[in-house]
Order: structure tokens, then C-alpha cells, then sequence
């Protein structure tokens, strides 16, 4: 079938990143200044494509050939995205000059790393979430590796490559078994018959396979082992962008899986999988992330738990469920580049000013970057009124509505064991005494994009309700 | 069993060892002879299929120009390995020479003596239009366009990220 001018209209978000990569491409050709023009034109397009992507969320439909979805949640999940890119690249344009990687293709990648996250998010096809998932962990590949001077950069490139290859192997896998079952890759095909399926071994050894591919992914224990190394050894703004969009979109794939299994009499079918992994992320990222003095490495196992508190919603296998993960999604994106922004501000260009002990007295030093840095501490550890509480109290609420209440509980404490070290950096800068010198450059479009974040950590944890209602509305 | 399954058997057995072999070899060229063999039998596997346009880009592709410049990349950098298989079994070039002697003459055979459009059935004339070049090109452009759209996107940024990473000259 020939796809019509409404399908075009619809698919306008993905397309107006894709014109956009083959735009900069040219404009980092023909410019000299394309390092100064780049951010800013990327910056115009995640933001034109965040709100195109809201303006047109109602308009629910599956398009090309029922390759894609337009609208709903993949709306919701295309706006996660872009905005959360568009911090990214506020961040990165003076932190990419300090560390000495200033080249325009930085931005290139970045949008084709957004690309390939909103194929994952509104893929009707399994084909589509392998093209999606490929997009996206190439541009991380070789943006983890950006910084080819640095050794640590090399090892996480390689690490993530080799290991990000091998989940890829389990996910081609698990396609190849489901398609040899069901005979086609369509996922609304696929969900017509899934009740017979659900029967079938191999169909459901294809989908183990593929659902242990996006743990990986994800970050979940026990495949969390490439986490913290290439957490650590990524650029801070790419560990930023990987350790949100990366994961959301990650999430918004199996999501896609599981949504119509949730439909089904059958939705508890992994859910024994489900609750070990959330688990043993819950816990593992918690104790472990204790240990930690380097930042980036704490805030990587901060980002497993964080993984394991997601799983606990899409355990609950329910639409509350679902929504909880949506929202969990969009708030922890915001808590965590916000983070990870000021992060980069103080880092040194040799990568110092890491450790924990490098904070000491930021209070006094630096106010407003201590209280921005505080704001997100109080919401990664699920403190009210901040973003971050809600996110776990409406993922806690689909456990219990779901009889996992047992898992509900496991997810407190294991909060209650996070707040000790998001809380260690909070009085490391207001309470230890200063003994070393520290030099921040000031960088304004960093601060903005800081700022922007926790605005929305706020805004998202004061009106926590009419947001998930919106997301609820799109979830069926 | 028909025709059909038997011969998935044995090219499916063929894939599958050659697989196995490549891995636990110890030189270099010999496992990448192996990787061209695993190449050749997923080619015949896409033949049962009915998938003739894929096999033969497998060859030609894979089987063919990738492989012999790995091969030649290989031997170019590793030339006292390469040399010492030959000395280990000096029986091999008896055999090579036999092999390649049996290959040019088939191909003798198939464009001077051979008609292989005799003999063709409605019911194999049908099977063979299923995997011909239009039929893959028009699912490509209707079906498949957004999948193969977005591989193009995907091969852009991996070509970006080569030269990125292995040419860009760094300053300082």
C-alpha cells in the first residue's frame, strides 16, 4: 500500500529528526562555525519535534503499513525524548569544549541516538524495534568512545559494544523464534493470536530471549556488569542521555511487547522473571551504590535500582501499571540529566572533581548549583514533593493493586537504603569543611538546561495527578 | 521426508558445524575459511526457502567480497601462519588444485554445455518469482519502507562513527 499524505503528517516527529541529521550533515560540511551553529540548530529541532509530539498525542493510529503507531503513549514517550535531548545539548556545549572533543558530529550522533529511540517507542513491528534499538546503540557506541584521548572513554566504548552485541544476539534470537511461531513480526498480529501462543514453548523461549535482550538494556541484575564502567567512563553528557533516553526507551519497547500480554488472560505469565530481576535490581543497586565515592559510578548503580523500581510496575501487569512506568519514566529522565548536568559543570577537563569529597563545601561555594544538586538528590530518593516520590508511590500502588504487595515492600526499604547515599552527597556540601580549591567555569546554557530540568521535578511533583491521568488515558 | 527438509538438514548441519569450528579454531585463516563455509550453507538454506535473490547476494557479498578481503587482510598481516599450513600438510595443494579444477570446469559446463531453464514445472516457475528482485523491491518500498528507510539511517551514523573514531585527527 501506498502510504498517504496523513501517515506523513503523523510519522512528522520522526521525520523532522531525520531531515534534521541529514541538515546538520550538511551544515558541518559547508560551515566553519559548525560546532557553534550545531548545538543550537539541534536545540530547535528537539524542541519543535517535543512540541509537535504533544500537540499531536491525541491522534491515536497505527500507520505504514502498520510498521509504526502514531500518537498515545509513543507521543508521550517521543516528548521524553526530545526534550530530554535538548537538555543534553544544553549541557554538552560548553562541557564538550572543556574536555576537548569539540567537533560538530557530537550533535549529529545525538540526534541520530534520538531517532533511533522514538523508532523503539511507536514500533509496531518487531523489525522496526530491532532497526530502532540498532540506531540508538550505535550512535552510544561510538559516543561513548568520543573521547578517543582518554583511555577510560576507550574501555566503555568497548565494553558496551561487545556486551551491548551480545544482548543483541538474544534479541534477534527471540525474534527469529516468535516470527517462526506466529509467522509474521506484526505485534498487533502477534497479540490476535497470543492466547494460542502462550501455550507454544518456543514462542515463549523466543520472548524470554527477547525480554532478557532488553534487560540488558535496561540495566537490570544480573545484567548490569557493563553499567558502571561505561557509566563511569562515558562522557558525563552521554552517561546522562544513555542513563535516561537510553533506558526510557528500552522501557517503551517492552512495554510495546507487553501491553497487549497485559490484555490477555495470560498476564502474569513472566511475571515470576519480572519480580526476581526488579529484585535483585532494587536491592543490588541500593547496597552496592553505598561503596561508592566516584559520583558517576554511584549514580550507576542509583540507575540499576532505579531500573528495578520501573520493573516493579511493569510486574504489576496492569494499565495503572503501565502509566506508573510512563511516569516513572518521564520523572526519573528529569531527576537524573539534571544530575548529571551539574555533574558536568563541575568536572575538571582532565575528568577530576568526581569524587564525593570534591563537593565538600559546594554549599558555600557555589549556591545555586548546591541547591540545584539538592533538589535532585531529595527526588532520586523519592523524598515529596519532588518528582522522584510519586514516580515510586504510583508504581507502589499498581504492586499492591496487583497482589505484590510483598514487592511493594521490598521497593520501600530498598528506598529507605538509597536515601543514606543521595543524602551523603547533600551533607558533603553543606556540612564538611572545604578543604580543596575548586574551579568551576560558569557555563549559562548548562545552567538553563539544569535549571529547566528541576523545574520540571518540581512541576511534576506538585501536580503528580493530572499528569498521570493524561498518561492513563492513552494506556489500554 | 521431501527434498526439501532433507537438504534444510544438511546445509542446517553444515551451518551449524562450520559455526562451532570457526570458533574453536586456533589460526586465524582457518577460521575465517570456516566463517566463509558457514556463509555458503546459510546460502543454500535461503535457496530452500525460496529466497534465491538473498542466497546469491550472500555469496557475492559475504561469501564473496568480504570475506576474501578479510582473508586477504589477514594473510597480509600473518604470512608465516599462512605459509605453515602448507608445510604442516603438503598434501593440501593436491587437493586445492583438484577442487579448483572441478569448479572451473562446472562453471564450463553450465555456460556452454548446460541448459538450466529446460525441464522448469508451472509449479517451480511460480516458486522461482517468489523471491526474484521485483518482488523484493516492491516489498522493500511498500511493506518494509520505514524498516528499510532506517537502515539507511543506521548505516549513516555507523559510517559517521568509523571516520569519527578511526580517521578524525585530534587536535593538540
Amino acid at each position: 500500500m501506498i502510504p498517504t499524505a496523513l501517515e506523513f503528517q503523523l510519522l512528522l516527529p520522526v521525520l523532522i529528526i531525520a531531515a534534521g541529521i541529514l541538515i546538520s550533515l550538511i551544515i558541518e560540511m559547508f560551515s566553519s562555525k559548525s560546532e557553534k551553529i550545531l548545538p543550537w540548530f539541534s536545540i530547535a529541532l528537539f524542541v519543535s519535534t517535543a512540541y509537535y509530539s504533544l500537540l499531536t498525542v491525541g491522534h491515536e493510529r497505527i500507520i505504514f503499513n502498520s510498521m509504526l503507531a502514531a500518537g498515545g503513549t509513543a507521543n508521550i514517550f517521543f516528548f521524553v525524548f526530545t526534550f530530554g535531548a535538548a537538555i543534553v545539548t544544553l549541557i554538552s556545549i560548553d562541557y564538550i569544549k572543556k574536555i576537548g572533543m569539540y567537533y560538530g558530529e557530537y550533535y549529529i550522533l545525538l540526534q541520530s541516538a534520538v531517532l533511533g529511540m522514538m523508532l523503539m517507542a511507536n514500533a509496531q513491528d518487531l523489525v522496526m524495534i530491532f532497526m530502532g534499538l540498532e540506531q540508538m546503540s550505535v550512535c552510544f557506541y561510538i559516543l561513548a568512545g568520543f573521547n578517543r584521548k582518554k583511555i577510560k572513554s576507550n574501555e566503555a566504548a568497548m565494553k558496551y559494544f561487545l556486551l551491548g552485541a551480545f544482548a543483541t544476539g538474544f534479541i534477534v534470537y527471540g525474534i527469529a523464534l516468535m516470527y517462526g511461531v506466529a509467522q509474521t513480526m506484526s505485534i498487533p498480529a502477534i497479540a490476535n493470536g497470543l492466547l494460542i501462543y502462550s501455550d507454544n514453548i518456543i514462542f515463549v523461549a523466543g520472548l524470554l530471549l527477547f525480554i532478557i535482550g532488553f534487560s540488558f538494556k535496561i540495566a537490570a541484575v544480573p545484567f548490569h556488569m557493563w553499567v558502571p564502567d561505561v557509566y563511569q567512563g562515558s562522557p558525563t553528557s552521554i552517561t546522562a542521555l544513555m542513563s535516561t533516553g537510553g533506558k526510557a526507551a528500552a522501557f517503551s519497547s517492552l512495554l510495546i511487547i507487553f501491553t497487549p500480554l497485559f490484555a490477555t488472560t495470560q498476564s502474569t505469565l513472566f511475571q515470576p522473571y519480572l519480580v526476581v530481576i526488579a529484585t535483585l535490581s532494587m536491592l543490588l543497586g541500593s547496597i552496592v551504590a553505598i561503596a561508592q565515592t566516584d559520583l558517576k559510578r554511584m549514580l550507576a548503580y542509583s540507575s540499576i535500582s532505579h531500573a528495578g523500581y520501573i520493573l516493579i510496575g511493569v510486574a504489576a501487569g496492569s494499565e495503572l501499571g503501565i502509566a506508573s512506568v510512563i511516569f516513572y519514566l518521564s520523572a526519573y529522565t528529569f531527576m537524573n540529566l539534571g544530575t548529571f548536568g551539574i555533574i558536568s559543570m563541575i568536572e575538571n577537563k582532565d575528568e577530576g572533581n568526581l569524587s564525593l569529597n570534591d563537593y565538600s563545601g559546594l554549599g558555600n561555594k557555589k549556591p545555586m548549583l548546591a541547591a540545584l544538586l539538592a533538589i535532585f538528590m531529595f527526588a532520586l530518593a523519592g523524598i515529596p514533593p519532588f518528582a522522584g516520590f510519586f514516580g515510586k508511590y504510583y508504581v507502589f500502588i499498581a504492586a499492591i493493586e496487583s497482589n505484590l504487595t510483598w514487592l511493594a515492600i521490598v521497593g520501600v526499604l530498598s528506598s529507605v537504603i538509597s536515601i543514606y547515599f543521595y543524602l551523603r552527597v547533600v551533607v558533603v556540601m553543606y556540612f564538611q569543611k572545604d578543604e580543596n580549591i575548586l574551579n568551576v567555569e560558569d557555563s549559562s546554557p548548562a545552567l538553563l538546561g539544569i535549571m529547566i530540568s528541576a523545574l520540571l521535578v518540581i512541576v511534576m511533583g506538585i501536580a503528580p495527578g493530572s499528569i498521570i491521568n493524561l498518561i492513563s488515558n492513552f494506556v489500554k | 521426508m521431501s527434498l526439501n527438509f532433507i537438504l534444510f538438514l544438511i546445509f542446517a548441519f553444515i551451518a551449524a558445524t562450520s559455526a562451532v569450528l570457526m570458533i574453536t579454531r586456533k589460526s586465524a585463516i582457518i577460521a575465517a575459511l570456516f566463517l566463509i563455509l558457514n556463509f555458503a550453507a546459510l546460502s543454500g538454506l535461503y535457496l530452500t526457502l525460496n529466497a534465491q535473490f538473498i542466497a546469491v547476494v550472500q555469496v557475492i557479498v559475504y561469501a564473496g567480497a568480504i570475506m576474501v578481503l578479510f582473508l586477504f587482510v589477514i594473510m597480509l598481516l600473518r604470512p608465516s601462519d599462512e605459509q605453515s599450513i602448507f608445510d604442516d600438510n603438503p598434501k593440501l595443494k593436491w587437493l586445492a588444485t583438484f577442487v579448483g579444477v572441478l569448479v572451473f570446469a562446472q562453471i564450463l559446463a553450465i555456460i556452454f554445455i548446460g541448459r538450466p531453464s529446460d525441464g522448469l514445472t508451472p509449479d517451480l516457475q511460480r516458486s522461482i518469482e517468489v523471491g526474484t528482485i521485483e518482488a523484493i523491491g516492491r516489498e522493500l518500498y511498500t511493506t518494509y519502507l520505514i524498516p528499510f528507510q532506517s537502515a539507511a539511517f543506521l548505516l549513516l551514523a555507523a559510517t559517521i562513527g568509523a571516520l569519527i573514531l578511526a580517521k578524525k585527527k585530534l587536535e593538540d
